[in-house]
């Protein structure tokens, strides 16, 4: 097998991953390494990735196991809603805590790390595990070799469960790369929302997060999934999130990215399903010199099928971001319908942001709409507000929360609200 | 506020994108005085009331304007509201995802010194009695600002931050514009509610039927940017029976819009 020159893992990295788990998951990895070897980059719209940080990272770090939540720093506690039951908190590559209540546990619902739902679940993770038909480049290859961490959710059919499952992925002080990998198998009927927060920061070196996130809504299934996501400037963020739906199943998005580095995230609904829909909102705000490329793509393959894109950015300094939105309507999606809205508030005056809304219809009888807006905060509505006695500053402030408002205030957790709104303040100050 | 308000407009001229819509005009109001301004469309009535504000739009060429002896023109926007002046704006701005509560709230807690912030419970009240004068519904509170609200939920909105701002000189512009009677005195009983020393009303309008529910103390006729004509109460009333052609028939004036004059 030839090697090309600029890769910097070798098999040996793969094979310790591989050490104790199934012949199935080595395969998988092996395929994953090969591809690393072998395939490009991906093609982003307008963001040329070709000198980011890659593959520059070390893979793995093992993390002692705390007893209590209260061994963890303020910062990952504040994440975390104190009454709920059901929480797993992952350091680097390890679980460092989790705890599950008994009443999900009866229910039948898996909430567990990945590699253990490896060892006790393995058919239903073989099933689907790396199997929502995620696009092969050499990034998502490099993650399906040396994937580490991440959760398994299994919600049985007819199970409705009333609290989130949080999650929390968090690095911290060395340059270990964060692996993670997310997969939500909800059967007929079932209703979750599944939280991450994803949060690293004190590197003292460019660190690397690939992340994946796979999510299955059988028939009449609902699926929430949020995130929010806070990666210091030395971190390069690469997330692929896709789901796929049966009929009338329903999977809604709800993303934050408050990184500081720079990004590249793709979220994928497929809707193959008939009558299922989807769900996306996001808010990013991008400040400094970082860049970021985000991608929210739904394709209608089932009749009527729904979908709801709405993505806000804020541009900072000398930020660069570009939104695309992509909904696709295969042939034979009748009576489709999808939306999206794109729309981008520029603070900095060397900020960069681009709205790219896409429509590609085989279908003729469907409909799609697209709106976008790329613009600087409204002077009368500065003006209107100081009329009010207002100063400039804080008018700005109040008109860029009310922006993301429909985005934040949608998020299913008081504390994940919270957060991001207090992020959002970091950023703005 | 210490003292009785007084607000100086002297000389004021005022262009937009370089055409000259005020050309020296002169006005004093004080507390517990009502003006009213009168006047065909074009005259620069609105101008007037947006210079005084400080619009972006709208740049002072000449004059001066002073609230308690301080120059206004000198400050900016928020300051003019801090020390004292309210404008009611004919088309105010929508602010997607800021309730009306917060907006509120914020305008107040800018009048205050840091750590002196007005309490929740105490603004909730006075809002929501605020709002009952005004007969508004109470959902208003935490809707965004003017999104999706009617003409008249606009102006009603527009009178109960005044009520809440208790500014020092209120301009009032074209408050009345789009209003049924019925809102239309809903909307002046609010006025007349803060109607004291402690604060001076100019109201700008097309029609009479606005000083029937709330009677001016002046009233003053605007053609070619300028004030041409004041008068008591009883100005206006003349105005309702013979329209404004007597008097551009006395001052010689055959267009009244700006710019026509030269």
């Amino acid at each position: 097998m030839s090697v090309e020159a600029n890769v910097r893992f070798d098999q040996e990295a793969v094979a310790r991953f591989s050490q104790g788990e199934p012949e199935w998951l080595t395969q998988l990895r092996q395929e994953g390494f090969t591809g690393y070897q072998q395939l490009p980059l991906p093609k982003l719209e307008k963001t040329k990735i070709d000198k980011w940080n890659i593959d520059e990272f070390t893979p793995y770090k093992e993390e002692a196991e705390l007893s209590s939540l209260e061994q963890l720093p303020q910062e990952i506690k504040d994440l975390l809603d104190a009454d709920n039951d059901n929480v797993i908190v992952q350091k680097h590559s390890d679980i460092v805590y989790a705890r599950v209540s008994d009443s999900l546990k009866e229910q039948g619902v898996l909430f567990m790390p990945l590699s253990q739902a490896v060892r006790e679940h393995g058919d239903l993770v073989k099933k689907h595990l790396f199997q929502s038909g995620i696009e092969k480049h050499k990034i998502t290859a490099l993650h399906q070799a040396l994937w580490s961490g991440g959760f398994f959710v299994y919600v049985p059919k007819n199970v409705e469960v009333k609290e989130p499952l949080q999650t929390v992925i968090w690095g911290m002080d060395e340059e270990v790369a964060l692996l993670p990998h997310t997969l939500i198998v909800a059967d007929l009927n079932s209703t979750v929302t599944v939280v991450e927060n994803v949060v690293g920061a004190n590197y003292t070196r460019s660190v690397v997060v690939n992340g994946m996130v796979e999510v299955f809504a059988q028939s009449g299934a609902k699926v929430r999934y949020a995130s929010a996501r806070s990666l210091s400037e030395q971190v390069t963020d690469y997330t692929y999130r896709r789901g796929i739906t049966e009929n009338d199943a329903r999977i809604e998005w709800l993303l934050g990215d408050m990184n500081l580095g720079n990004t590249v995230a793709n979220t994928t609904t497929i809707l193959s399903g008939n009558g299922s829909s989807a769900d996306f909102k996001s808010v990013a705000i991008a400040n400094g010199s970082q860049k970021e490329n985000f991608v929210a793509r739904v394709v209608h393959i089932g009749t009527h099928t729904e979908s709801n894109i709405l993505s806000r950015g804020v541009m900072l300094d000398e930020a660069t971001a570009i939104f695309n939105g992509i909904t696709e309507m295969k042939k034979g999606a009748e009576k489709a319908n999808g939306e999206q809205a794109e729309n981008i508030l520029m603070i900095g005056e060397r900020a960069r942001g681009d709205a790219n809304p896409i429509l590609l219809i085989d279908e003729d009888d469907v409909m799609a709409g697209h709106a976008a807006s790329v613009g600087p905060i409204s002077p009368l509505q500065v003006y209107y507000m100081m009329s009010r006695g207002i100063g400039r500053k804080e008018a700005e402030r109040l008109i860029i929360n009310g922006f993301v408002a429909p985005v934040v205030d949608s998020l299913p957790i008081e504390g994940m609200q919270k957060r991001l709104s207090k992020m959002i303040e970091g950023k703005l100050s | 506020m210490a003292g009785t308000p007084h607000l100086q407009i002297k000389d004021l001229s005022v262009a937009i994108e370089d055409k000259q819509i005020l050309k020296g005009l002169n006005l004093e109001i004080k507390g517990g005085e009502v003006h009213a301004i009168m006047g065909p469309n074009g005259t620069g009535k609105s101008t007037l009331a947006s210079a005084v504000m400080g619009h972006p739009k709208y740049e002072v060429t000449g004059g001066s304007v002073t609230l308690n002896g301080e120059d206004v023109l000198e400050m900016e926007v928020d300051e003019r509201a801090r020390k004292g002046l309210f404008l009611a704006m004919q088309y105010p701005s929508e602010i997607s995802g800021v309730t009306n509560a917060d907006f509120l709230r914020s305008a107040l807690n800018a009048r205050q010194e840091e750590g002196k912030e007005i309490s929740l419970i105490k603004f909730i009240r006075q809002m929501e009695k605020q709002m009952e004068l005004l007969e508004m519904d109470q959902v208003f509170s935490h809707r965004y600002v003017n999104e999706g609200f009617s003409g008249g939920e606009k102006k009603r909105n527009e009178i109960l931050q005044m009520m809440m701002l208790k500014p020092g000189i209120a301009i009032l512009d074209e408050i009345d514009s789009g209003l049924d009677i019925d809102a239309l005195k809903i909307v002046a009983r609010g006025v007349n509610e803060l109607r004291s020393p402690e604060m001076g009303v100019l109201m700008i309008t097309h029609y009479q039927r606005l000083l029937n529910y709330i009677k001016p103390d002046f009233v003053h006729v605007m053609m070619q940017g300028r004030i041409v004509k004041s008068g008591g109460p009883e100005l206006a009333l003349k105005l309702e029976e013979n329209g404004y052609d007597w008097i551009k028939e006395e001052l010689g004036i055959q267009d009244e819009t700006v710019g026509a004059e030269s």
